[in-house]
């Protein structure tokens, strides 16, 4: 079993979906339970992670290569290194929740719901792992086609629009990737991202080949100006499919920038810093502000992500501004650090708080925040974990949120004053956005009838939000671990950037 | 005279002829509660000459009757594939033919000559030949659009078909008269494909060579059905009973691509820098017009058409990379698009019923709801004609990206890129009728319970997630076939 460890994480809950298929509209509960036994198995399986991989060792481990078509070179080869296991481990563990967070809401269709959660999960864990840029490839678009299912058939009123919009713009950016990928192929003759990682290129084609890249994993973060498939994919999306979606594929963006842009292109990512550098402080601050104003509440949090996941990219990009600079190393690793951690962190919260806004759905069906007030009076433990994740959002010291921010802001800080002071910019506007919407929501006297006769959340839905509220706890108090899990994959990674192509 | 050897190369053809006149004969005479034997025999036919095709697979490439018919690795490949989606249209159109009093004897047999046609077409290796092969495949098809001849819609689209492919002929005929001049001044003249490689080396007309070049691209532009040759596509997809459109869609264009690669690679293949951009701006106008109409249109089998030209347009983007990658990548796409082509009109045979053709787009609407399984076929053969991985199509879409690349054409590989995100907007919109809208009233969607069709469509359209996830072989025997 562990040789094929990460094969099976990909194929179990992808296997796993077909019989919850079979199990029928006219078997829901079977269908619910057996869904639930393969995200449970899948999770457990992923623990294994924790136990095969070693963090000090760094480098890809776990190795899995077949050659899948001989004539393109093409291998079937996974592997995983430390980021790659956080990642995965996110997944299984967010896999189980949004399982259980549709158990009963998801009353259309349910088998169909849980096949395509199943089957998004296995393509998720196969982006995470793939070594083969052909098979990244494969999987990064697949995974739109149970996104695109799910978030148009369970979706709002608008899901129609939202989901064409979601496909088509993701897609759009994807392309771009494919043309660039098969150039490399060209360069190369092979697709195995180690091998195109060592490839030495022209700064011509450095830029060329960071674009195609940089446009596609830009759509997927999303960043600014290519994000506003976002806030629409999530309001319109079922619950489990903004969860998913925030916590899991979001990461993707991030993830192939990791994968792609630092080792291929690392002269022209350098070079080009500052753009995304300025593209992130823009998503920081211009749309923590767009998030101030919104009405609906899960736009607000949308518009939240864009603004976190702003984070990310600019852990990575100021890496990239300060590793070739004398002396600026540790600084470099700390930006990348933070941005790693800011990356697992966001997934948690983000999906905590689509979480939470779908349970006051379930209950009032609306999402406008005008529509609430008073809620702590009907709902004082959901009151709870509400305030808990809105605080985890705006980066309160103990919780994971702050620990990404901090280290970004530092590393910022020593490439430049004002970047941080941008970056820092966001503690403010963070928790303006977040404590007003708690405050609109939770506090205050009820206004509206039906908020009093709104019931308290019940034993499965406090399991999630205590299961997303354990996760956020842990990684802010005690985020040693996480960081040890990635630490030589980090340093490795950063290491790489260093290294003049040219 | 024609040796034994000669007969033996041919002998899928000789079968094919000799099973179809007795085909014919057993049609006369036989009752017509007796027909469903002679439907079995006609998909039994096809099979047996399918296998007669890959065990007599000779090694090299042969040629019988003094160059006449060449037997090369391309033409087995095309040939097994005409045929087995032939077997698979004969399947799928059974309910549908019966239930429009259509299950007559004749359209086995025009369909047999019409894949006989395709047979000798691919394996042409004299002008003549390729004619006679063009014209029998050609003359079938307006007979078999014409079936249903009581009806308006289906003889309009006849007579355009047989008028337009008529002049499409003629101007293939008039290239190949001046190409054959031209051949003849400082040299022999000479019909033989093989021969006429080498004419721009020693004729002394080079121009009424180009002529003659521009004229048999024209015609086969327009069998292909690319832009600005496609005109009479949407109207005879539209208008043709829909499993005759499924052997327009999927055997004439694999002919189509036959035709293409001998007429150009082996026949003109020296001219290859001068046919290389006129089949450039072919690719690129197909994939403009096909992609961008196919958008507003709500007639599902219209739809489709649109989309066979955008996807002659990528087909178009291997040939137009002139050498034996991209001959390889083309005869993927085409290999690929007959498949899907076949799985997509499958689909809708399988809904279609007596008084209902489920040609619109909207009658697909809530089709999950109503046949969870169909649906989930024509997701899967949608998103794989838009070309999304990891099915077939997206890897056929690929491997002529590739190629455009490969040969130093990236802006044509750029253009095809881009199309293929317009492209995709009219194939989600099927899958969001089917998925997100809600049966109409009184929708009677179901899929016939015709057990044969049930199983061999489902197989058709899973072999595009099945291609998709291990699609290594079948792009060797298309490499195989031209030398790599």
């Amino acid at each position: 079993m562990f040789n094929h460890l990460l094969s099976l994480l990909i194929w179990l809950p992808i296997a796993g979906g077909i019989p919850v298929l079979l199990a029928g509209a006219s078997r829901p509960n079977l269908a619910r339970w057996l869904s639930l036994l393969v995200a449970v198995l899948t999770f457990v399986v992923s623990l294994f992670l924790l136990v095969q991989y070693h963090p000090d060792a760094g480098g890809m481990q776990l190795n899995e290569s077949y050659l899948w078509i001989a004539s393109w070179g093409v291998h079937y080869s996974l592997a995983v290194d430390g980021i790659s296991v956080a990642l995965i481990l996110m997944s299984t563990f967010v896999g189980i929740l949004v399982i259980v967070g549709a158990w009963q809401v998801i009353q259309d269709k349910p088998h169909q719901y849980m096949a395509a959660m199943l089957i998004l999960e296995g393509l998720l864990i196969g982006v995470f792992c793939a070594t083969d840029a052909l098979l990244f490839y494969a999987l990064f678009e697949a995974i739109l086609i149970p996104m695109f299912i799910l978030i148009g058939i369970w979706g709002g009123p608008r899901r129609v629009y939202a989901t064409l919009k979601f496909f088509i713009y993701t897609f759009f950016g994807s392309v771009f990737m494919l043309i660039a990928l098969l150039y490399l192929y060209q360069q190369a003759h092979t697709f195995d991202m180690a091998t195109l990682a060592a490839l030495p290129l022209t700064m011509q084609e450095q830029t060329w080949i960071f674009f195609a890249f940089l446009i596609a994993f830009a759509i997927k973060v999303p960043m600014v100006p290519v994000h506003t498939w976002l806030p629409d994919a999530h309001v319109e999306a079922p619950t489990g499919g903004s969860v998913v979606l925030a916590a899991v594929m979001l990461k993707v963006g991030t993830y192939g920038i990791l994968r792609f842009i630092l080792p291929i292109t690392p002269d022209a990512g350098a070079h080009y810093a500052w753009l995304v550098i300025l593209l992130s402080l823009i998503a920081i601050v211009y749309i923590g502000y767009v998030a101030l104003v919104q009405e609906d509440m899960k736009k607000l949090v949308a518009y939240s992500s864009v603004a976190h996941m702003g984070f990310v990219t600019l852990g990575i990009f100021i890496a990239f501004m300060l590793v070739r600079q004398p002396g600026y190393g540790d600084m470099a690793l700390l930006g990348m650090q933070g941005a790693m951690v800011q990356m697992i962190s966001h997934g948690f919260v983000s999906g905590a708080m689509f979480t939470c806004i779908g349970v006051m759905y379930d209950r009032l069906h609306t999402r406008q925040i005008k529509d609430y007030g008073g809620v702590i009076n009907v709902m004082p433990w959901f009151g709870f974990f509400y305030v808990l994740f809105a605080m985890a959002n705006c980066g309160l010291p103990g919780t994971s949120g702050f620990v990404g921010e901090f280290m970004v802001i530092l590393a910022s800080f020593s490439a430049s004053p004002w970047i941080a002071l941008f970056a820092a910019f966001t503690l403010v506007i963070g928790a303006g956005y977040t404590l007003w919407l708690v405050k609109r929501v939770l506090w205050g006297d009820i206004t509206n009838p039906h908020v009093a006769e709104m019931k308290e959340i019940n034993g499965r839905e406090t399991f999630v939000l205590a299961a997303f509220a354990a996760a956020v706890l842990a990684l802010g108090v005690w985020p040693q671990p996480l960081v040890h899990l990635m630490g030589t994959s980090v340093s490795q990674l950063v290491q790489q950037l260093a290294i003049h192509k040219i | 005279m024609p040796t034994l050897n000669d007969i033996l190369i041919l002998l899928p053809e000789f079968y094919l002829v000799a099973a179809a006149c007795l085909l014919l004969l057993l049609d006369a005479f036989m009752k017509p509660a007796q027909r469903p034997l002679l439907h079995w025999l006609a998909i039994a036919v096809l099979l047996v000459t399918i296998y007669l095709v890959i065990a007599g697979q000779p090694e090299q490439s042969v040629t019988a009757f003094g160059g006449m018919f060449v037997r090369d690795q391309v033409s087995e490949i095309l040939k097994v594939f005409a045929l087995g989606t032939t077997a698979m249209i004969c399947v799928y159109a059974r309910p549908y033919l019966i239930d429009r009093k259509l299950f007559i004897g004749e359209f086995y047999t025009l369909l047999i000559f019409a894949v006989l046609g395709v047979m000798l077409l691919v394996s042409a290796g004299n002008f003549v030949t390729l004619y006679l092969g063009l014209e029998l495949m050609s003359l079938s098809s307006y007979a078999l659009v014409a079936l249903n001849r009581d009806s308006k819609l289906p003889s309009e689209a006849a007579i355009k078909y047989f008028v337009l492919g008529a002049l499409a002929s003629g101007m293939l005929l008039y290239g190949m008269s001046m190409v054959y001049g031209a051949s003849g001044m400082g040299g022999t003249p000479s019909l033989d494909l093989a021969q006429l490689h080498h004419v721009m080396a020693y004729t002394t007309a080079p121009n009424l060579l180009l002529f003659g070049l521009i004229f048999m691209i024209v015609g086969i532009g327009f069998k292909l059905g690319a832009a600005p040759f496609h005109m009479w596509i949407p109207d005879v997809y539209q208008g043709a009973p829909t499993p005759v459109t499924t052997f327009i869609a999927s055997g004439s264009k694999l002919a189509a691509f036959g035709m293409a690669y001998r007429l150009l690679s082996s026949g003109m293949g020296d001219l290859s820098q001068h046919w290389q951009l006129m089949l450039a701006v072919l690719a690129v106008l197909s994939l403009a017009i096909g992609n961008l109409v196919a958008i507003v249109q709500t007639n599902l089998k219209r739809m489709l058409a649109y989309s066979t030209i955008s996807h002659m347009g990528y087909l178009l983007l291997g040939l137009a990379a002139a050498g034996p990658e991209g001959y390889a990548a083309a005869m993927f796409y085409a290999l690929s698009y007959a498949v899907m082509s076949v799985a997509a009109f499958g689909v809708i045979l399988a809904l279609a019923r007596a008084g209902f053709e489920c040609e619109e787009i909207a009658d697909l609407k809530g089709l999950n709801q109503k046949s969870p399984w169909m649906a989930f076929l024509m997701l899967l053969i949608m998103l794989s004609l838009a070309g999304v991985p990891p099915l077939f199509g997206f890897w056929a879409k690929a491997l002529v990206l590739e190629a455009a690349i490969h040969s130093h054409m990236m802006w044509l590989g750029i253009v095809g890129i881009v199309f293929a995100i317009i492209g995709l907007y009219y194939y989600l919109y099927v899958i969001k009728v089917m998925y997100f809208d809600k049966p109409a009233e009184g929708s009677v969607l179901q899929s016939k319970p015709d057990v044969p069709l049930r199983v061999v469509l489902s197989l058709n359209a899973l072999s595009l997630l099945v291609l998709g996830l291990y699609w290594g072989p079948l792009f060797a025997w298309c490499r195989h076939a031209f030398g790599l």
